[in-house]
């Protein structure tokens, strides 16, 4: 058995209405004090209203080597960003 | 008793149990079993050096002499402290300062939201403030507490050590003096009597999660809330935590 505490991936919520944000990693005992330590590590200057922990082993990751395939395609694909169509005054800031 | 007296006095002894107690969390930084825990300390000496301000500030503020809270921190000498014996203790391994911090922190959270509800609005705002953070605290060093005392067969011989080395200084937390028998009577403090079965089955759940014997001795040290007879271990404690200011009087940054 390791002697070290598992990894924890941690997300905080900034404000109402925004989406979680990884903002990096823990070692806790288990979930309960990994919110715990999250909240006194992550969140000293008010940055939170939530929090959520994910056991790094449970996080399932793309493989850099397949940057190539993953991702090059849509280098050329400039059609997906919806760059070509004008958009009015009103509408403000998207 | 003059209803003002007291109260300085009871502000003084809240002021002094936080300003020690976290004087003495703060010498963890750096030196906790990991790094989570060692910002965790921190924190949680940070809140209470904060409570400590606001607690010496009011004292300064009766006793009308000018004295801020931090000629009260820094230029008194043992005699003049007011704290509770447990609340000077070493440290001891990381296990007893757990669970002297579970200890303490039981008994703040629920003395605090108590306080809370005085009708003198000075301490009701103080200890509206404390009481969150004593909420938080209490969660986490109980956690830490059954954690440590249901975890391997190495850590509950550790806690089950440093539970009876504390246990005779949980007693002080219940002495009390004609300064809280004029606030109870006022209304302003409840009176300490009247908390003991609440704290006392709080610790013993606690402790029982935490598979500890919860000791039946009631032999309680006392010397602290008086500032009779502190423990040799103050004298010590303040060198380091005053030294600054004897050697530079006045510094300032």
């Amino acid at each position: 058995m390791s002697n070290e505490w598992p990894l924890w991936e941690i997300f905080i919520r900034g404000q109402h209405g925004m989406s979680h944000r990884h903002v990096g990693s823990l070692h806790a005992p288990d979930a309960e004090m990994a919110i715990k330590n999250a909240r006194d590590v992550y969140t000293r200057r008010n940055e939170g209203v939530s929090i959520w922990v994910v056991k790094a082993e449970n996080i399932a990751a793309s493989d850099p080597g397949d940057k190539g395939p993953l991702f090059d395609p849509s280098n050329s694909k400039i059609y997906r960003h919806p760059t070509f169509f004008d958009i009015p005054d009103e509408v403000g800031s998207m | 008793m003059e209803l003002n007296e007291a109260l300085e006095r009871f502000a003084l002894r809240m002021g002094d149990n936080t300003l020690i107690l976290g004087h003495r969390v703060s010498e963890w930084c750096g030196h906790s079993p990991v790094l989570e825990e060692d910002i965790a300390l921190a924190n949680t000496a940070l809140d209470l050096i904060g409570q400590t301000q606001l607690w010496l500030g009011l004292a300064g503020e009766l006793q009308g002499n000018g004295k801020s809270a931090d000629d009260l921190a820094f230029l008194r000498d043992a005699w003049d402290f007011r704290n509770l014996l447990l609340t000077e203790l070493p440290n001891g391994d990381f296990g007893r300062t757990m669970m002297r911090q579970f200890l303490f922190d039981a008994w703040q959270s629920i003395l605090l939201p108590r306080l809370a509800q005085s009708p003198d609005a000075r301490v009701a705002e103080i200890a509206a403030k404390a009481a969150k953070e004593a909420a938080y605290h209490v969660e986490r060093s109980a956690d830490t507490v059954v954690g440590l005392g249901d975890g391997t067969e190495e850590s509950h011989g550790y806690m089950q050590q440093a539970l009876a080395y504390l246990w005779p200084y949980v007693g002080e937390i219940f002495d009390t003096d004609e300064a809280d028998d004029c606030l109870a009577q006022a209304g302003v403090v409840p009176h300490f009597s009247t908390l003991k079965d609440e704290y006392y089955a709080l610790i013993t759940r606690v402790l029982t999660d935490a598979t500890l014997d919860v000791p039946q001795d009631d032999f309680a040290h006392r010397g602290g809330r008086d500032g009779m007879r502190h423990t040799e271990h103050l004298g010590h404690l303040l060198t380091q935590m005053q030294w600054l200011q004897r050697a530079y009087p006045g510094a300032n940054w």
